[in-house]
């Protein structure tokens, strides 16, 4: 056996997972694509935010919220080991609302979300958050559009260079010596005697555990080993400006100035992936309505214009799962993969090297799909 | 660091860089208008802080952004200078909102 | 006579083809279309047409002229043909994108789109054909030093010379290699400029790969010019040859230029220093438009694939000229006459028997301009040490100050391609875009990982291929599905809001 563990997959929750369990003491590979894959981690808005999700599912707000609280540790680690600095702040974040019907469905949603049953758990930090007014929210964001309605805030939402992240973990695991292989698709894995065995055109490689990190390709390499990630399509597009001088100290909801001064502004989802070109009226939109936000920025001139595929299953949810026919595969899919960084390098990779995931990540296996439909 | 050929025939623009008031010949790029008075350094840059100044005078590299009438990172090559025209050396990245 | 397109308000919604850049090719490639009775848009982003070769030729004297020899002054022809000619010309006009019609927005009966920035405001222009005549541009040559203000590219001279009569008034050093860097040698001394030396890194053994071709050099119209220009400047300058590294020094400003020859080592003090290594196609628009490419060893640059009449791999763009690799004026107009030709023939505007007769007759003038580049690209290619930094403190990455030692450590960790290269280090994600790092940024990466160039591949580039403010992207046409992508559900003042069909949870 070549390794402890292979992971399938060089993106963020790839090289996150992989860095955990390397400090775990396991000697990991990981096998990657090549440079232009779809490839989610060089495509991600930077946000560390956890107060807004988890409507109809506390379980994935705690796993949000306990991911932010471990960024502090996350970010002091990696910096300790590479000199990185991944930026993280978790200054609090500002979901703004344009409109007062866009405010009062805000309102709405937060309230039903905060009062779901077992939001609440020991060592997770409790959802906060509130709601500013027109005038309260220009009070704090004094460069605020006049029009904007208001918005809400959470001192649990930051944000972090998600570049600089990914450029971290991918040093840390070279330092580290765990071995890295891009331009290694991988065509199969099979099973054979307690062990893996992952192959593709003209390699082979053999470990004791495999885990399946590789966005939306899990969904083919899922059933090789008796798991499953059924996705569904979605198409997301930013647009980055040019770098500018330090306006906005805080995350938004879908506009941020990173610490190098470039403001992204996201982000739509488009139920496609059909292909990745931008699209003329989703930057219209997207332009549009970060100006009414921030009227400020309309001399600002947009750089890049991207579109990404996100790994989001049918309901949204991450899939966290190991293979009951196959023990030894996981596989793991969510969207969110800055965000959910620190749990998937400080939490998974102590389970995945213990060989079971934990109770209260039972919730999140793909069997939740696959109840059949009432008639 | 240029001077004009003599066969020129144009009219003479005048416009002011970074406050003090400078000629030109009509038709120049600020950019080609700066370099005839003698200025090769005209930003510095958003990282370090470095001077440039124009390079490429073809639109292509960027390294000639100035500000002008209060707009800032405008490329002087692609921008003909015109009578009266406020330009001024590109410090660093842009302020937002802060045209006047 | 053509029609000038002042502001966005004057484009038409809609043309049967969109020329982007007004060169030789693009040029040319309208004049043909428009007499087979196209509706043609020019659109180019300087001031006057001609493109780089023939800038300002329209306002040139007598003297500037003379100055700038036959090949400049040929450009008022082409120009004054253009200027008869029945199509739109925008100038001024930034494009920044090219690709298929939007799926929602598209009228239905037009293929492609086009992004064009006029006077402050954006607007999508839908188009049959689209040919992109982008020309080229000048390789980038980085050593320590070549960012300090008073170093300039070559053609930036050539630039100032042609359209504001401004030549160098110190001492000036031209330094690199490739035929421009001696014909700016020579135009500068015709204009009495103090040249002080013209640094040749030539290196020596591209002889041995340029000898098997001299005989087409020898035949073709490049050969007199040619030895005329290198007599004339060795003649009236100091040539230093053998050159293997360069060094800029200054305080604040360009002061001296290090001429490193081996072990040895001179110093030559200057008020100016040009730099020239050659030119390689302008790749930006063609890539942001999806066209296939690959690596052109002998041009050590890449560029995009066409077949002989131009078409790229996106059905309905072609590309002319420079743009599609290295030809020269002539070919280039030839090569822009046959686009448009083509284009004509594709919306049947002509018969077929028309269209193959003007066809070959292109074709074979096409072949005579192209006679003797061969010879001219071995016996000019850049030097490999000169395409790729070996000192690690020299900036690559212009706009974001990234070096050749952070690239080398980044490509350390096995990064694939010059994506994840410039994800890891934001090389390349300034406001050039790469132009003036791409081709070194690959290299280098090629060089560290022991293969071809063109395994490694380029940067992914997208729109805008030029910086547009929000303000233009804002005023873009919104379509109902794009609100509800962004905002989730679309506001109506009657009857509250529409509940979004796709918005997804988070």
């Amino acid at each position: 056996m070549d390794y402890d563990v292979i992971v399938i997959g060089g993106g963020l929750v790839g090289v996150s997972i992989a860095w955990g369990l390397s400090r775990c003491g396991q000697r990991v590979a990981i096998v990657d694509e090549g440079d232009v894959a779809n490839r989610a981690a060089r495509a991600n808005f930077g946000l560390v935010w956890s107060s807004s999700k988890g409507l109809g599912n506390a379980a994935y707000s705690r796993w949000s919220r306990t991911s932010t609280a471990n960024w502090h540790r996350l970010a002091a680690e990696l910096k300790a080991e590479t000199g990185i600095d991944t930026g993280f702040v978790q200054s609090g974040g500002f979901s703004i609302r344009l409109t007062p019907t866009e405010l009062q469905r805000g309102i709405a949603s937060m309230a039903k979300l905060a009062g779901q049953p077992g939001m609440d758990a020991e060592g997770t930090p409790p959802l906060e958050y509130e709601v500013l007014d027109q005038a309260e929210t220009r009070r704090r964001l004094p460069l605020i559009g006049e029009t904007v309605a208001g918005a809400i805030f959470s001192p649990l939402d930051g944000h972090a260079n998600p570049l600089r992240l990914f450029a971290g973990f991918h040093k840390a695991l070279n330092q580290r010596g765990v071995h890295y292989f891009p331009h290694r698709k991988t065509a199969a894995i099979h099973h054979r005697a307690g062990a893996f065995e992952v192959a593709g055109d003209g390699w082979r490689l053999g470990a004791g555990k495999v885990v399946l990190a590789a966005g939306i390709g899990n969904t083919a390499l899922a059933p090789m080993v008796g798991l499953s990630v059924p996705l569904t399509p979605s198409r997301g597009q930013i647009i980055v400006t040019e770098r500018l001088k330090p306006f906005l100290g805080h995350a938004t909801g879908y506009l941020r100035q990173t610490d190098e001064g470039s403001v992204l502004i996201g982000e739509s989802k488009e139920a496609t992936i059909d292909h990745q070109r931008p699209r003329g009226p989703i930057t219209a939109v997207l332009a549009e309505r970060a100006l009414r936000t921030f009227p400020l920025l309309r001399d600002a001139r947009a750089v890049r214009i991207w579109a990404a595929f996100r790994v989001v299953t049918p309901d949204g949810y991450p899939i966290y799962e190991q293979s009951e026919r196959f023990p030894g595969a996981f596989a793991f899919a969510c969207h969110s993969g800055v965000t959910l960084a620190a749990n998937h390098a400080l939490v998974l990779p102590r389970q995945i090297s213990a060989g079971a995931l934990s109770e209260d990540l039972a919730v999140f296996h793909s069997r939740r799909f696959h109840v059949p439909a009432a008639v | 660091m240029f001077r004009r050929l003599s066969d020129g025939k144009a009219r003479s623009v005048s416009f002011t860089f970074d406050g003090v008031p400078t000629m030109a010949r009509e038709g120049d790029s600020v950019a080609a208008a700066l370099l005839a008075a003698g200025h090769c350094s005209t930003r510095r840059t958003a990282v370090s802080g470095a001077a440039r100044g124009p390079y490429c005078l073809m639109g292509v590299c960027f390294e000639c952004l100035v500000k002008i009438d209060g707009r800032p990172n405008r490329q002087a090559c692609m921008t003909t200078v015109v009578e009266g025209m406020r330009v001024e050396t590109q410090d660093g990245a842009a302020m937002p909102g802060q045209e006047e | 006579m053509i029609r000038d397109i002042r502001s966005a308000a004057d484009l038409a919604p809609a043309y049967d083809l969109v020329v982007v850049g007004a060169g030789p090719a693009g040029l040319s490639a309208a004049i043909e279309a428009s007499t087979h009775g196209l509706a043609v848009l020019l659109a180019d982003e300087n001031e006057a047409p001609g493109g780089q070769i023939y800038r300002s030729v329209e306002r040139a004297s007598d003297a500037d002229l003379a100055r700038m020899g036959p090949d400049y002054a040929a450009g008022r022809m082409l120009i004054g043909r253009f200027r008869r000619a029945d199509l739109s010309y925008a100038r001024r006009a930034t494009v920044w994108n090219v690709g298929p019609a939007d799926e929602e927005t598209g009228d239905g009966a037009h293929a492609l789109e086009v992004g064009i920035s006029l006077g402050g405001i954006a607007r999508p222009i839908a188009a049959h054909r689209v040919i992109l005549a982008t020309g080229a541009l000048e390789r980038p040559l980085p050593f320590p030093g070549w960012t300090m203000p008073g170093v300039m590219a070559a053609g930036a001279a050539q630039i100032l010379m042609k359209s504001s009569g401004l030549v160098p008034s110190g001492r000036t050093i031209l330094a690199g290699t490739g035929p421009l860097l001696y014909l700016l040698a020579s135009q500068l001394l015709r204009a009495g400029v103090s040249v002080t030396a013209v640094v040749d890194t030539t290196p020596v053994g591209n002889w041995r790969l340029a000898l098997p071709h001299l005989l087409s050099f020898a035949t073709s119209p490049y050969a007199l010019k040619g030895l005329r220009l290198l007599f004339e400047v060795h003649r009236r300058t100091r040539v230093i040859r053998g050159v293997t590294a360069l060094e800029a020094v200054g305080s604040g400003k360009f002061g001296a230029l290090r001429v490193h020859r081996g072990i040895k080592s001179m110093h030559i003090e200057g008020d100016l220093l040009l730099l020239h290594q050659g030119i390689a196609p302008n790749l930006n628009l063609t890539l942001a438009a999806g066209c296939d490419y690959g690596w052109d060893e002998r041009l050590a640059a890449f560029r995009p694939a066409v077949d002989g009449r131009g078409a790229s791999s996106v059905a309905g763009v072609s590309i002319a000229g420079d743009a599609a690799g290295i030809v020269g004026a002539v070919a280039s107009a030839h090569q822009g006459e046959l686009a448009g030709l083509t284009a004509a023939r594709d919306l049947n505007r002509l018969d077929q028997g028309a269209y193959e007769r003007r066809r070959n007759q292109l074709a074979q003038k096409l072949a005579r301009a192209l006679k003797g580049r061969t010879f001219i690209e071995n016996r000019f290619r850049p030097g490999k040490s000169f395409r790729v930094p070996g000192d690690d403190g020299t900036i690559v990455c212009r706009c974001e100050e990234i070096t050749a030692g952070k690239l080398r450590e980044v490509a350390a960790l096995g990064v694939p391609g010059p994506n994840q290269m410039k994800a890891f280090t934001r090389c390349g994600m300034g406001p050039c875009q790469g132009r003036l790092c791409g081709l070194t940024a690959v290299e280098l990466l090629a060089q560290c990982r022991g293969v071809a160039p063109g395994e490694v591949g380029y940067y992914r580039l997208r729109p805008p291929i030029k910086p547009v403010t929000l303000y233009e992207l804002a005023a873009l046409p919104h379509t109902e599905a794009a609100i509800v992508a962004v905002a989730g559900f679309v506001e109506r003042a009657a009857d509250g809001a529409q509940d979004a069909k796709h918005g997804s949870q988070q």
